[in-house]
């Protein structure tokens, strides 16, 4: 426990903590993103693979144990990475007091200089995102139990989806950035490996951004319905 | 050419600093950036006013003195470049330009342009070295060290210790410096006995010292004048992480 | 003043050997009660420091720069010799000593050069051992290069960084001892004085640079690694900062001064552009392996170079030189250029430059070839002058470089004032009248690592060191001395800059006193410097508090030594009625233009004693005696 208390105290410890994190969240951000894909499959197949999720692992879990357990790292994670990134985010305001003049015009790329401000949005989405499809708090016409209908009903409202689209956008620098920098952060240096990081990162990106994206917009376009 | 300089004038650590405007109308694109402020300090002189404090020494870009922010670029707009190899050819006629020093809370600025860098010194310290007393050296062909083993740990090493990734860094973090120094040691086989203490030791002593930490960015091996590259920071988070295994 | 040179008896080969036998030992349990002042933390002082430190010695390591990483040594391109003969092309021990006492021309001592040579060898396996990262072959074994007209592959290298490394292997190296507690550093601290007690050198006074604090420092020696004195030249490729008054403070106390008039000249540093031009910038000698050197044969030829012919160009040194070429020793090489150029066949804007050409090597072996030996060389030159020397010759003239005069000391490093010791380039001992290359890190190294640490026991050893309390008479009034002269710089209210005087004293030095004096222009000059000095303290201005951080101050107090030393290096080279090595009197030549050396008169060490700031130095001689190497005249036709 000391040891990981002194690991974690410097900045480096609390890096590599955001970059472990940081890869548990892509997991489930990838894993999700397929789930979604399955609403080209029609109602029975997404819904039975929601309901699929809330089997995992029987019989030794029970009914929903795994998607709590899920919960429960995911939040973990979750929590980590905020509270890191809030630590380091302060540590590093305090180490320049005095900005310059002119914010030096040496490149660093839309994505790293948004990840702060990216978070904080990505992870206010997460939470509307929560109440809007998991417990259907903010949800006009939420059934429990059928996604299908509450993820086209919710669709058809323009400002959701855009909302949605704005947020998955942010989510694609988040990662483009971030799935990079996590690399750099494990301290990936193999010759091979290292030439492939960046593309795998934008392909990663873009990925997902689409694989995400598409959902929304063919709900709109009344391809599925 | 002309330019018109604005430059950060600041008595002593405690003073407030602001910025004077000076002119130089005199300026030949041959010159360094130094020799201009060379030579606008000569004008200040002979008008008795205290010339501008900055640091320089070998004017060849390699003993690391000196190093100011032009324009929001440590050592002005050209990469793999010191402020004392930057030339004014560089610049347009009736180019306006904003001086700065280093800014980091690790970096207290002396006077004028001139930063207090001992941090780095004491990273160095804490372990940026190998234990060998004078003379108890085996002969240097003992040990083969593969040719690409030794050209890298050599990237590494041309850090001239100026301290301009801290300068450029949004979080004034010195990992670029830290990393540079771990990797050059940690690469070659001589360094390895105390590789892991080295990297833990070098860390905290980086952290005690209240640099940022570094997101990754990748602005310091733009502003480096040595284009010492961002792989040696992964170099070192690896070492960093392996070395708790380690040492424990 | 007695010069006693303290050379060990036996034969040349066993002297060193003989000698650290026969010195008297510190207990180990009492070195912690000796404390020993280190100025200067280059790769002389640093590597001192570092290994006293590791000794048990207490070290306190004073440097003027913020951190003692960024000593001039840093800026050595080239290389390091030793005569581990990893080529086998017959490099020995003995090779490399005979090559360097005819290289610096029968000026050296025999017996400093040969344990020069001896300890070449454990240098590079001390670098290899801190990790410096010298050049490999694939097989991954150290790389050589034959380096600035040596028959042999003796140099080890790190690109063109090889000084940075050695100097990044010894701050670590002091770094660790600092870690250990053993060396104290004192960064922005420069020495203003020696304090003398008893006859023996007790101390100095500082001035820190950053609040003008003045103060005294006490040990039982001083060791002084302090650099060289080309800034008195104003113009030289030395570091901004390097200066002579550590020295010639010492100098001032008791120290004896050997050769000042020895200088050296290196041929290839990148032309003076403008009279802005604050320093100039060497391009390593390993250039001239490969590179062609020539000028137009007509006079005053304006056409670019790839306009002239082949036939219409001069390669100068190749002509005169069959057997050596471009690879003449630096003086001979300096020497010409500077010729040709006075006689109307300089280049470039200022005509004063000759071109250093690669296409030859460029068809022969490729681009690429050139690219990996001279990359960041071609680099630099062409970031400095705007053109790329892959297309078009590079342009070159020859730069004041290094000094082989210095403090004279005896065998074990110590001056003429007991207690002192100096290393490095600050001394004058092992390159005589001119130093090959890549020989200068090599005795920067020598002196720190292997000779100094084991010397300065034997001194210790046999003296008792009393403390010396902070109100000791002279203790005091050395550091008032200081204050005073701090006092008068600070209040310096002419109408001139320091660095405008300078350069005109650094003009008429390298006019008068650089690559080639006369009588006539050495008299002149001699009645010119006491006006220059006249001029600086009446008429120099300096602005600003002895409070904080003031460079013209600093310089003020640099300035005003080199006016003495200048004056100095005039005298002793009137006196030297000979040429050997970088010092030509034009009065003393072969016919063919080489120098004459007059070895019935002028084998000997010209040591000179200050007498006072109003009389003439007062001239001493050690002769030299050559046992091995019988003086033959130089010859590389």
């Amino acid at each position: 426990m000391k040891q990981i208390a002194s690991f974690y105290s410097t900045t480096v410890g609390k890096k590599i903590a955001m970059a472990a994190t940081g890869i548990v969240l892509v997991a489930y951000v990838v894993g999700h993103m397929l789930g979604n894909l399955k609403i080209f499959q029609g109602p029975e197949k997404l819904n039975s693979y929601a309901e699929f999720l809330r089997e995992v692992g029987a019989p030794v879990l029970g009914h929903g144990e795994f998607l709590w357990i899920a919960r429960i790292v995911l939040l973990a994670a979750v929590a980590i990475h905020i509270v890191a990134s809030a630590q380091l985010t302060l540590q590093s305001r305090a180490a320049r007091p005095v900005g310059y003049r002119n914010t030096p015009h040496q490149e660093f790329s839309y994505a790293s200089r948004t990840m702060r401000w990216g978070g904080v949005i990505i992870s206010l989405f997460v939470v509307y995102h929560i109440l809007h499809f998991t417990s259907g708090t903010v949800h006009g016409d939420f059934i429990p139990n059928d996604p299908y209908h509450n993820l086209v009903v919710g669709f058809q409202s323009w400002p959701v989806a855009l909302a949605y689209i704005g947020a998955v956008v942010m989510l694609g620098f988040h990662l483009y950035h971030g799935v990079w920098s996590m690399t750099q952060t494990l301290g990936v240096n193999n010759a091979r490996i290292e030439r492939m990081r960046r593309p795998a990162a934008l392909v990663l990106a873009v990925a997902v951004v689409i694989g995400y994206v598409v959902v929304p917009v063919s709900i709109l376009a009344g391809w599925v319905t | 050419m002309k330019v018109t300089l604005h430059v950060w004038r600041q008595e002593s650590s405690e003073a407030e600093g602001r910025f004077e405007t000076y002119a130089a109308n005199d300026v030949s694109p041959d010159m360094s950036f130094l020799e201009l402020l060379d030579v606008v300090n000569e004008g200040l002189i002979e008008s008795d006013v205290e010339p501008i404090a900055f640091e320089h020494d070998c004017r060849e870009g390699i003993c690391g003195s000196c190093g100011v922010v032009i324009d929001g670029s440590p050592h002005g707009p050209h990469e793999g470049t010191a402020t004392c190899q930057l030339h004014m050819r560089s610049f347009a006629d009736g180019d306006e330009l904003w001086i700065e020093p280093w800014r980091a809370r690790s970096f207290p600025i002396k006077k004028d342009l001139v930063v207090d860098r001992g941090a780095l010194d004491r990273i160095i310290e804490a372990g940026g070295y190998i234990s060998i007393n004078t003379g108890a050296a085996p002969d240097a062909n003992a040990i083969p060290i593969p040719k690409d083993d030794v050209d890298a740990a050599l990237d590494a090493a041309t850090c001239i210790g100026c301290g301009a990734c801290v300068a450029v860094c949004p979080n004034a973090s010195a990992m670029l410096f830290t990393s540079a120094k771990v990797a050059h040691l940690n690469m070659l086989p001589q360094g390895q006995p105390e590789r892991w203490s080295r990297v833990a030791r070098m860390v905290e002593q980086m952290e005690a010292e209240g640099f940022g930490n570094c997101t990754n960015h990748g602005a310091c091996q733009i502003a480096c004048p040595k284009e010492i590259s961002i792989d040696f920071i992964a170099w070192l988070n690896r070492d960093y992480l392996r070395a708790q295994r380690k040492v424990g | 003043m007695k010069l006693d040179a303290r050379i060990p008896d036996g034969p040349l080969t066993e002297k060193w050997e003989r000698h650290r036998f026969e010195m008297k030992l510190v207990n180990p349990a009492n070195k912690r009660k000796h404390r020993v002042i280190v100025v200067g933390t280059g790769l002389a002082g640093g590597s001192a420091a570092a290994t006293m430190g590791e000794l048990g010695y207490e070290v306190d390591a004073f440097f003027f720069h913020d951190s003692s990483r960024r000593a001039h040594s840093i800026a050595a391109q080239g290389g390091i010799n030793a005569a581990k003969n990893y080529q086998h092309d017959g490099d020995s021990v003995f090779r490399l000593f005979y090559d360097t006492i005819k290289g610096g021309d029968f000026r050296s001592r025999e017996a400093n050069v040969y344990r020069l040579a001896e300890v070449s060898n454990e240098i590079i396996d001390q670098a290899v051992a801190q990790g410096v990262p010298f050049a490999r072959e694939y097989g991954g074994l150290l790389d050589n290069r034959s380096f600035g007209g040596a028959q042999v592959s003796r140099t080890f290298y790190a690109r063109g960084q090889t000084g940075q490394q050695l100097l990044l292997g010894v701050y670590q190296a002091l770094e660790r001892q600092v870690q250990a507690g053993r060396v104290r550093t004192h960064s922005m601290h420069e020495m203003l004085d020696v304090i003398v007690v008893d006859g023996r050198a007790r101390g100095i006074v500082t001035r820190n640079l950053d609040n003008g604090e003045i103060r005294s420092w006490t040990a039982d020696a001083v060791v002084l690694g302090t650099g060289g004195y080309s800034n008195v030249f104003y113009l030289s490729t030395n570091a901004m900062k390097c200066n002579v008054t550590a020295a010639w403070r010492a100098h001032r106390r008791g120290a004896g001064f050997a050769n000042p008039c020895f200088t050296q000249i290196h041929p290839t540093a990148i032309p003076e552009s403008d009279e802005y031009q604050s320093k100039l910038t060497l391009m390593s000698e390993s250039l001239r392996n490969d590179g062609r050197i020539w000028v137009p044969k007509k006079k005053g030829d304006q056409r670019s170079p790839d306009e002239i012919p082949e036939a219409e160009r001069d390669y100068f040194l190749e002509r005169m030189y069959p057997a050596f070429g471009n690879l003449v020793p630096r003086d001979l090489a300096s020497r010409r250029a500077k010729e040709m150029c006075d006689s109307g066949h300089g280049v470039g804007p200022t005509r004063r430059g000759v071109y250093l050409d690669f296409t030859d090597p460029i068809e022969r072996l490729g681009r690429d070839a050139i690219e990996e030996r001279y990359g960041n060389l071609f680099q630099i030159y062409e970031r400095i002058t705007d053109e790329n020397p892959y297309r078009l010759p590079m342009r070159i003239y020859p730069a004041p470089h290094y000094t082989m005069g210095g403090l004279w000391v005896d065998y074990n490093l110590m001056s003429t004032l007991p207690g002192l010791h100096v290393i490095g380039e600050a001394n004058f001992s092992d390159h005589g009248a001119n130093r090959l290359g890549a020989s200068a890190l090599m005795q920067g190294l020598a002196d720190g690592y292997f000779v100094l640490p084991l010397t300065i026991g034997d001194y210790i050893a046999r003296h008792e060191f009393g403390d010396i309390p902070d109100d000791h008479p002279d203790v005091r009034r050395t550091e008032d001395e200081v204050r005073d002269r701090v006092a008068k710089l600070v209040g310096l209210d002419g109408s001139r800059t320091v660095d405008s005087i300078h350069r005109e004293l650094g003009r008429l030095l390298w006019e008068k006193c650089g690559m080639s004096r006369n009588a006539g222009g050495l008299k002149e000059a001699l009645d010119r410097i006491p006006e220059l000095r006249e001029e600086f303290w009446n008429n120099a201005k300096v602005v600003g508090s002895d409070r904080d951080i003031n460079e013209g101050l600093e310089k003020a107090g640099r300035v005003a030594d080199f006016f003495d030393l200048g004056e100095l290096m005039c005298r002793d080279a009137l006196a030297r009625e000979e040429s050997c090595g970088g010092h030509l009197r034009e009065e003393h030549q072969t016919p063919e233009g080489e120098a004459q050396r007059d070895d019935e008169r002028f084998t000997h060490v010209t040591v000179w004693e200050y007498t006072g700031p109003d009389s003439e130095a007062r001239e001493h001689r050690e002769s030299l005696s050559f046992t091995e190497v019988a003086p033959s005249q130089r010859s590389y036709k």
